[in-house]
């Protein structure tokens, strides 16, 4: 064999070798959601969508884990959406070039590489003893809010930005002020990439379990609650704590929970991506 | 008319504020309640010790096990996540059809979109018993499952940054390499790769950090044991599996125990934040350097 | 022939952007409803002078001017000139077509709207007017409501003119409004100049001398930040008392 036999053969092997790379992770993920959906969806009745806990595993339901959740997704929601568009909206149209500005920035990328448990830490010191929230609703909201925020205003920021320059001297030509430029030009027509950045940090908000167990969420709430001030947990800590649990029915429990956890993330980040495909095909400028 | 303008400026301006009192938030809850812990427990004691005992009768503060055991879990995830993370950037820059690599990129990405207590799941349940049939000795609870797992949840993250930090690599380079006879494989790692090497590094870096701060994962497969000890096979316990441990359980709040899970959390911290504004450094360094 | 009025007016005006003197001592005065075009070479000035009658630099970092400009006899850089009121007097249409991604119908009463006119009827009316007056509403009347970006580039153009017509300012600038149009969309443009000049006073920036000498009463020749002459159209294309003038207009560089 030749040299260049040798090197075209090598060639050749990587290519194999980088299919098997591309793939290996989607296989193992294949066979992680068959294993998941084989073990729980059995489990997957009316009953378990609606019972409370139980120590009994085949009593056991995850209404106030769903229930918790979907509280959570809310009240995050409330708090981070203002917030971190607005933050996005200042940093790109108004402090763009001053100091400031730069060390906001700095500091926002900072805070998106901060783990989630520190934001945990950070919520039980601050909301859950300074402001007397406990281990509620609202501490655990705020708490995953601040953890999202960076990725809100990092969204926002890209969607405002790619608003051509065009369209703001229109609108300023004709007599608009700045916010008004904001609000009637520059908002509309980002809002799509605006919303897609939302929906996909909620979606990573929605899976956090350790910041919530940080705070004080609980493993066991035997009610659901029916206010912000309420102790809660949510579906990521009941799993976790199925699945901390010797028996094996906790653990189908656990797998069950998984198919619902998963189904909302998946459809949270369907949405995201239908979102952005129809923003992208929507305006051409 | 103006003055309005001047409120919706000045809310603006305060939402945006906000991000700096959260950074002042956690430095400060961090440094409050560990001073106070380090007032008990000296620094020295701190870093030196073998032992991490603080929920026992005979109580022993050394982080040393707790570092190890999250070193232990990143090692390994790193080990699996980035050869198969720049392969994937390769074979996708350099061989695959664009169309491939416009259907696989956002496939790769549901991987990083799955909650990480499914992981934990899913090392505990899956890839622990599959590898004790390969490894009879491996425990229940090992830093080998966990980092795989997690080494698997990194790939996307590892890929898709250092696609981007190859792709940018200017054509004229590939195709030089090309006009001289070179193979694709010769071409994408003798001239690709070091091109990117700054791109790529800022990739692994931020993989880094994200293992290292990786919780529910290593709380479900890695084990709840400081045990200092560079063995993938036993249980060992990471920082952020201890801070999980002690905020289940009812440590009264004030107590030195409880401002153990600070004094970890600031370890936690320094790390991330040290290899996140490394990161940072290079990428800077790199963009004067192709301006 | 009464003498008419000037309508706007610079004294004294440099321009700096950071380090860069951008215009140097401009004087000109632009007389009320008459067409003036400001003609010269890519990075003359020309444009830059332009958006100083509506402060359209105003957002731009580092930008900053000496000297006066006069509309009607008012500094519009002084202190208690409202930004905003002065652009419902001035009107600009920009160089590319840049309707608003809304409506045909929104896009001519956007201006209207955020002066917090809400009333159907009158903006209904403004919006048929403006659309009148620039010859786009036998065009478009019958989908008022439609995406206006679903329209010719020509046709976004006469939308952006009714827009700006529709605030009723009385000067309109004009940022080489057809260079990104085909032949027959400019000659539209360039007929409604012509009509609009008998109620507006116009200041165009062109590249095209020839578009100069259709539509213009006036010529002012920029060259690298400097006014070079300023006269009649005619006189200027036919008796150019400048050498650079000449020059320019005889096509000799550019």
């Amino acid at each position: 064999m030749t040299n260049s036999d040798i090197n075209r053969l090598k060639d050749k092997a990587f290519q194999v070798f980088g299919i098997f790379c591309t793939f290996i992770g989607l296989v193992v993920l294949a066979i992680f959601l068959i294993d998941i959906v084989a073990e729980g969806i059995t489990r997957i009745n009316w009953d378990f969508l609606t019972s409370l806990p139980s120590r009994r595993a085949s009593r056991a339901g995850i209404l106030t884990a769903w229930a918790g959740t979907l509280w959570i997704l809310v009240l995050t929601t409330l708090i981070a959406f203002p917030l971190g568009v607005g933050a996005g909206i200042y940093l790109e149209e108004y402090g763009r070039k001053n100091r400031l500005a730069n060390f906001l920035e700095i500091n926002i990328a900072n805070l998106a590489g901060v783990p989630s448990i520190i934001y945990g830490l950070l919520g039980l010191e601050i909301f859950g003893r300074q402001m007397r929230l406990g281990g509620s609703l609202l501490a655990g909201a705020l708490t995953l809010s601040l953890l999202i925020l960076p990725i809100i205003i990092v969204t926002t920021r890209e969607a405002v930005k790619a608003v051509p320059r065009s369209i703001r001297d229109g609108s300023y030509a004709l007599g608009a002020s700045k916010w008004q430029t904001i609000w009637h030009q520059v908002l509309p027509a980002s809002f799509g990439g605006i919303l897609t950045g939302i929906i996909l940090a909620l979606s990573r908000a929605v899976g956090e379990a350790a910041p919530l167990i940080v705070i004080g969420a609980l493993a066991y709430v035997p009610f659901t609650p029916s206010s912000p001030l309420d102790e809660f947990t949510v579906l990521p800590i009941q799993i976790f704590n199925w699945t901390s649990r010797p028996q094996e029915e906790f653990l189908t429990n656990a797998a069950a929970a998984i198919i619902v956890l998963l189904v909302i993330t998946f459809l949270l980040n369907g949405i995201a991506v239908y979102l952005r495909n129809k923003q992208q095909k929507k305006i051409r400028w | 008319m103006r003055t309005s303008e001047k409120i919706i400026e000045g809310l603006l301006w305060l939402s945006a504020v906000i991000t700096i009192l959260v950074t002042v938030g956690i430095i400060w809850v961090l440094l409050s309640e560990s001073i106070s812990f380090f007032r008990v427990v000296p620094l020295s004691d701190f870093l030196t010790e073998k032992e991490w005992t603080p929920l026992f009768a005979d109580k022993k503060f050394g982080i040393m096990p707790l570092v190890t055991g999250t070193l232990l879990t990143t090692g390994v995830a790193i080990a699996v996540a980035l050869p198969i993370g720049l392969t994937i950037a390769v074979y996708l820059n350099e061989y695959a059809h664009a169309r491939m690599k416009q259907i696989v990129k956002p496939m790769l990405e549901v991987l990083a979109t799955i909650p990480t207590v499914v992981y934990g799941f899913f090392a505990l349940t899956v890839v622990t018993p599959f590898l004790q049939k390969i490894i009879p000795s491996l425990a229940g609870f090992n830093a080998l499952s966990a980092g795989i797992v997690m080494g698997i949840m990194i790939i996307p993250m590892i890929s898709s940054l250092s696609e981007d930090a190859i792709s940018s690599v200017p054509r004229s380079l590939r195709e030089a390499a090309y006009g001289m006879g070179s193979t694709r494989l010769q071409t994408a790692f003798g001239v690709m790769v070091p091109a990117a090497s700054s791109g790529i590094v800022v990739s692994v870096i931020l993989a880094i950090s994200r293992a290292v701060g990786e919780t529910m994962i290593v709380a479900i497969a890695a084990g709840q044991q400081p045990r200092l000890t560079l063995n993938p096979l036993v249980p060992i316990e990471t920082i952020t599996t201890y801070i999980v441990q002690v905020s289940m359980g009812d440590v009264p709040r004030g107590s030195l125990e409880y401002k153990t899970i600070f004094a970890a959390g600031i370890t936690l911290f320094v790390f991330t934040f040290a290899l996140n504004n490394l990161s940072f450094w290079i990428k800077k360094k790199y963009q004067e350097k192709y301006d | 022939m009464s003498k008419k009025e000037n309508k706007l007016e610079a004294k004294n005006l440099d321009a700096y952007y950071g380090d860069f003197h951008a215009l140097k001592n401009i004087n000109i005065a632009m007389e009320e409803k008459a067409v003036t075009a400001f003609i010269g070479p890519s990075g003359c000035g020309k444009s830059t002078f332009l958006r100083t009658f509506n402060r359209m630099n105003d957002y731009i970092d580092g930008f900053r001017i000496e000297g006066q400009i006069l509309l009607d006899g008012r500094d519009i850089y002084n202190k208690d000139i409202r930004v905003d009121e002065l652009r419902k007097e001035v009107g600009m249409v920009f160089q590319k077509p840049n309707p608003f991604p809304k409506s045909i119908f929104e896009n001519v009463v956007y201006g209207l709207k955020i002066q917090g006119i809400k009333k159907k009827s009158v903006l209904e009316e403004a919006a048929e007017k403006s659309l009148r007056h620039a010859a786009l509403w036998d065009e478009v009347k019958d989908k008022l409501n439609k995406s206006a970006l679903a329209l010719s580039g020509g046709q976004q153009q006469r939308l952006c003119i009714a827009r700006a017509l529709a605030i009723s300012p009385s000067v309109l600038l004009m940022d080489e409004p057809a260079s990104a149009l085909d032949p027959i969309s400019t000659a539209k443009i360039e007929e409604l100049i012509y009509t609009l000049k008998n109620e507006y006073t116009i200041v165009i920036v062109t590249h095209n001398m020839q578009q100069a000498g259709r539509v213009s009463d006036y010529t002012a020749f920029f060259y690298m930040g400097e006014l070079v002459e300023h006269n009649k159209t005619r006189t200027m294309f036919t008796s150019p008392k400048d050498e650079r003038t000449q020059n320019y207009i005889t096509g000799r560089f550019g």
